[in-house]
């Protein structure tokens, strides 16, 4: 199969519902597989670069955001294109001039390794620094989802939230979630699959636009 | 987590993960005894493996001779 160059210069990205790529690396708390983080749910995040602002804004809203994720089972592991002598330099700084402690690892990608395993390298943007990516990996080692924000906006850490408490909402009682949903709102029943299925929808008591369309209360 | 300090001893934490695990308690066990998360004890079993100072045994870790020997030394400096 021929490939055009635009092709052959841009990695290859994960894919949702797929195992997320095995990686070895060096990171703050040693040496970490992603096969360490087996049983949680992982949030695995990159940065374009340490002591630079928006990076360090994220990094205190990240930690800032580690006991609500710990409540739910999820670990945070950061990365970015620099060594870990830098990652420790820019967690003491961020300790000294924000009074915040970073709970969770960094991965140092030197060689991009990590980094291009999963796409987090947009050479539009910067061929030297990972774009603002988040990818959410379930316990069981499965790429659950993917958000991907340039270089220059900071993420909004209470959609990360949003969006575990969804996917976990998703895993624990088999529905989906709506447009803008949060915890304690009603959440979308699947819509059924056979005609049968579509009469029986219309009386099986949900809130019940159409067929297609049934919310409930959990 | 180099489980070793410069001079060749362990680390506390390996020490004190090492300790916990010794006798081959599961490592999500060893997770809940020394408050660290089970990523960091998974972690830090494999290079105490690498180091000769734990066996790895089905599911759980015991420690070597060699580290029951290196124990003793840092209780002994503690």
């Amino acid at each position: 199969m021929e490939t055009t160059g635009q092709e052959k210069s841009t990695p290859g990205f994960p894919r949702l519902g797929q195992p997320a790529p095995a990686f070895e690396a060096q990171t703050t708390h040693g040496i970490l597989r992603l096969e360490d983080f087996k049983g949680s749910w992982l949030i695995l995040f990159s940065h374009p670069a340490d002591f630079t602002p928006v990076c360090t804004t994220e990094f205190v809203a990240f930690a800032e955001l580690a006991p609500e994720l710990k409540k739910r089972g999820v670990e945070l592991c950061g990365l970015s294109i620099d060594s870990t002598y830098s990652h420790i330099a820019w967690i003491r700084n961020i300790e000294q001039n924000f009074g915040v402690k970073i709970p969770f690892p960094v991965i140092a990608d030197l060689n991009k390794e990590v980094a291009t395993l999963y796409g987090m390298i947009m050479p539009g943007e910067s061929k030297t620094e990972a774009s603002r990516c988040v990818f959410v990996i379930d316990p069981n080692g499965i790429l659950r989802a993917m958000i991907y924000y340039p270089l220059t906006t900071g993420r909004n850490m209470q959609e990360i939230l949003r969006l575990i408490d969804a996917l976990q909402t998703t895993d624990k009682h088999g529905v989906a979630t709506p447009a803008n949903w949060k915890p304690s709102e009603k959440v979308i029943v699947p819509p059924p699959t056979t005609a049968e299925g579509a009469d029986e929808r219309m009386k099986a008591g949900f809130e019940t636009k159409d067929w297609y369309f049934s919310k409930k209360s959990l | 987590m180099p489980c070793k300090d410069s001079s060749g001893e362990l680390t506390e934490m390996a020490r004190k993960i090492l300790a916990v695990m010794a006798d081959g308690v599961p490592l999500n066990e060893v997770a809940e005894k020394t408050g660290l998360p089970l990523y960091r004890i998974r972690s830090a079993a494999r290079e105490l493996a690498e180091a000769g100072l734990a066996q790895q045994k089905n599911e759980t870790y015991v420690a070597t001779e060699a580290g029951r020997a290196a124990m003793a030394t840092a209780s002994g400096r503690a």
